[in-house]
């Protein structure tokens, strides 16, 4: 039973199939002059077309890429390396995934001044923070939409109004967590640029995506034969393109948000009833994280208790599971210090069944009921 | 409320005095032809401007997306219709304005009355509305001069018309209203935007293309579809002729000295030009040539080139720089397809160096040597005429 849909997902044999299928047919290069090779050219900007007409937003440009983190880079890097000379003061979130803190982490080292909102209980910033922090040599501004540890959706359109309407910087926005499953849902008030990854709705993993508006410059990270409009050199992966293109148009016309939402407020409900156990972000969460934490326990306890049973959770979020300690979403939310070590998250998928939902209750409640006796021991 | 019309004016057309009805009928067909994905469309035109309807919200919004791009407008305003009673004015200017940003915004009524019946004069009704309106919108600022939001109502015998936003069109006259031409189109950056500029002003064309196979390949030809096909948006379809030229162009390199087939070259196109422009009952021909741009555009060779007819050429960027006419060419997106690195039959056989003050009489003297009219003649005929649809088929729906 798997319930870490978060950290990625199985690819869907349709997908598996475009991928094959252009990986024989339409394997020419993209930038070959025979036809050949046009005809491969055509596919990749149909692929390109129909990644952006998914998204929905007013951003007509996209470069595709090896997946989320490459985009996060090239969106930082790269905008910031394109226009330094209108400032050196850049803003994001204390809860960014990896690709994005650490794009930060390493400006700060190259002069640039970095603020890091904070955010609330539920792991929400506020949009004064935001008003107070922006300058008039604000460059660029990164907040995830939704987060990967603990699930929170950030009112991406109105930090997008206010730091388009108060300042000259523009808004990057790491959606992977949240594409094809919450709609931005306001066109113009969008953010100018959005990483999208293809793994996490049952495309293949090495695919993602950076979606940008069309006045916006980037600046390479990387250096080639010029491919991509030169900001993403290399052979261009058509069968990755055309893969995310097909996962991408699945993933809008076939997730189930209601029956997720569903799913969540039953464990919700559930977990809130028992003791020792806090769920993280209950109000703010997508309706597909469900995150908790138990009292006096590490996480990699429960992880291991419930794949005995065959269920798979994770601890907080895959990347950083490897590392002993606390995540930083989970420092900077400021849980009880007796919860912070025993963080899991459950992410559902397409696949998922309420028989399972259920399996994994009892599950938890089996654990419940050994840890009481351990703790009165 | 009924939501549900644009009311498009008219651009320069309508200073034509006796000939407007003609210019009317035609914008009109224009926008049929343009709007014409729109199913529950309807349009009825006067003499001043244009309504065009639709029940569907959906489709009101397509024609604001599309009309934009047809040339004879000047601009348009999506409107509300109601009542022509004070209280319906006044609660349908509410709803009109609550559809638009209205924080720190200046603003002002402008009030139009063809119903002089009307209870209230026309200052009356805009101080009435205005004050109706800022007790509604505390923070619109009222600004006479160049108001951000402009409310304008229009009261007749039958109905109100409110509006708050206006679209600004592309200008120019309805294609076709100028009669009708013949485009010489290389694949290039500047044939395209030529025929662009000539379409604004109501020309009307068919393309013609010279194709010198198996050196040119398919996707050359491929890539002037393709922007007859981008063309096609701003007015009527375009026929395309596709001259087979290779062997007319092997003779020349033949028999004209190598710094002298560039010109004959030209002259031969001109030539084979005026002839399907003759044909097609065209009246002009088109061309993208831009003073001193390159040798076969410098006065002397213009001239020499230009000796072989009497149709009048239209050079529409002769006096334009070359930064400019790109600048239009990504506008109206010819630009991406012009730069396909595709050889053209100009760029198979370019000479080593082409004289830039070509001598008509030496010229004359070199073609005099080989029966070139009746090469022409054998072009002519020899031609293939397309019309590039504007729905290109769509492919690989079953991979995405």
């Amino acid at each position: 039973m798997y319930f870490d849909h978060s950290a990625t997902t199985k690819t869907d044999e349709r997908v598996l199939h475009t991928f094959m299928e252009v990986s024989t047919t339409y394997f020419s290069n993209p930038a070959s002059l025979h036809a050949a090779g046009k005809q491969a050219e055509k596919l990749l900007e149909k692929a390109r077309s129909q990644v952006l007409a998914t998204l929905g937003l007013e951003l007509t440009e996209g470069v595709f890429t090896s997946g989320g983190t490459e985009a996060n880079n090239l969106a930082i890097l790269g905008y910031v390396y394109a226009n330094q000379h209108k400032g050196r003061h850049l803003l994001t979130t204390a809860v960014e995934h990896p690709s994005v803190l650490h794009a930060f982490k390493y400006l700060e080292t190259q002069n640039f001044t970095v603020d890091y909102l904070t955010v609330d209980s539920e792991g929400r910033i506020s949009l004064a923070e935001l008003q107070s922090f922006l300058r008039p040599d604000t460059l660029l501004v990164s907040i995830m939409h939704v987060n990967n540890e603990i699930g929170t959706i950030q009112p991406i359109a109105e930090c997008a109004k206010i730091i388009h309407s108060q300042s000259r910087a523009v808004l990057h926005s790491d959606c992977v967590q949240s594409f094809g499953k919450i709609k931005l849902d306001d066109e113009q008030n969008c953010p100018d640029l959005v990483t999208l990854s293809g793994h996490k709705i049952y495309g293949v993993k090495g695919s993602g995506f950076l979606a940008y508006r069309k006045n916006i410059r980037l600046h390479a990270i990387s250096y080639g034969g010029g491919q991509e409009k030169n900001l993403r050199n290399g052979t261009v992966s058509v069968p990755h393109a055309a893969a995310l293109a097909k996962a991408a148009r699945l993933q809008v016309e076939e997730a189930n948000i209601q029956q997720f939402q569903q799913w969540r407020d039953e464990l919700v409900q559930f977990f809130s009833g028992i003791e020792d156990c806090l769920v993280l972000a209950p109000q703010a969460s997508a309706p597909y994280i469900v995150t908790v934490a138990f009292r006096h326990v590490t996480g990699e306890v429960v992880v291991n208790f419930l794949q005995e049973r065959g269920i798979f959770v994770s601890t907080s979020s895959a990347c950083s599971s490897k590392k002993s300690g606390v995540s930083h979403v989970i420092e900077a939310i400021r849980l009880p210090k007796d919860f912070e070590k025993g963080v899991i998250r459950i992410s559902f998928g397409k696949d998922q069944t309420t028989d399972e939902i259920h399996q994994l209750k009892k599950a938890v409640h089996q654990f419940m009921q050994l840890l009481k006796r351990g703790i009165r021991k | 409320m009924n939501w549900n019309t644009i009311l498009i004016r008219y651009g320069e057309m309508s200073l034509k005095g006796k000939n407007k009805s003609k210019f009317v009928r035609k914008l009109k067909e224009n926008i049929k032809v343009a709007l014409s994905e729109l199913t529950t469309l309807k349009m009825r035109a006067e003499r001043d401007r244009m309504f065009v309807y639709t029940e569907r919200l959906e489709e009101l919004d397509r024609a604001i997306e599309i009309l934009p791009t047809v040339f004879g407008i000047q601009s348009f305003s999506p409107i509300a219709i109601c009542e022509p009673t004070l209280e319906a004015i006044k609660e349908t200017s509410l709803k009109v304005l609550g559809k638009t940003e209205t924080e720190g915004k200046t603003f002002k009524v402008d009030v139009k009355r063809t119903n002089k019946s009307f209870p209230l004069d026309t200052g009356e009704l805009q101080q009435e509305l205005g004050g109706h309106v800022l007790r509604a919108f505390p923070n619109l600022i009222v600004k006479m001069k160049k108001p951000e939001i402009l409310l304008y109502v229009e009261i007749q015998r039958e109905a109100a018309y409110i509006s708050s936003h206006t679209f600004k069109g592309a200008g120019g006259m309805p294609v076709g209203s100028n009669g009708h031409s013949l485009l010489l189109l290389s694949g290039g950056i500047d044939s395209p935007v030529a025929g662009y500029q000539m379409m604004k002003r109501g020309v009307a064309f068919d393309a013609i293309h010279f194709a010198s196979p198996p050196f040119t390949s398919d996707l050359a030809l491929q890539k002037v579809e393709d922007i007859v096909r981008q063309l096609t948006k701003f007015g009527s379809t375009i026929r395309l002729h596709i001259i087979p030229f290779t062997q007319l162009q092997q003779a020349i390199i033949k028999q004209v000295p190598s710094n002298l087939t560039m010109t004959t070259t030209r002259r031969m196109m001109m030539k084979i030009a005026d002839r399907v422009r003759e044909e097609t009952g065209a009246l002009g021909l088109i061309t993208g040539e831009s003073m001193g741009q390159v040798a076969s555009q410098t006065l002397e060779s213009l001239t020499t080139i230009n000796e072989v007819t009497s149709t009048p050429v239209l050079r529409p960027l002769i006096a334009m720089d070359k930064l400019d006419i790109i600048q239009i060419a990504e506008k109206i997106e010819t630009y991406e397809i012009s730069i396909r690195p595709f050889e053209d039959c100009c760029t198979v056989f370019t000479p080593p160096s082409s004289k830039t003050k070509p001598q008509l009489e030496k010229v004359r003297y070199y073609e005099s040597f080989e029966s070139f009219d009746e090469m022409v003649e054998e072009a002519v005929s020899n031609r293939t005429t397309v019309i590039p649809s504007q729905n290109k088929e769509e492919a690989f729906d079953d991979l995405l």
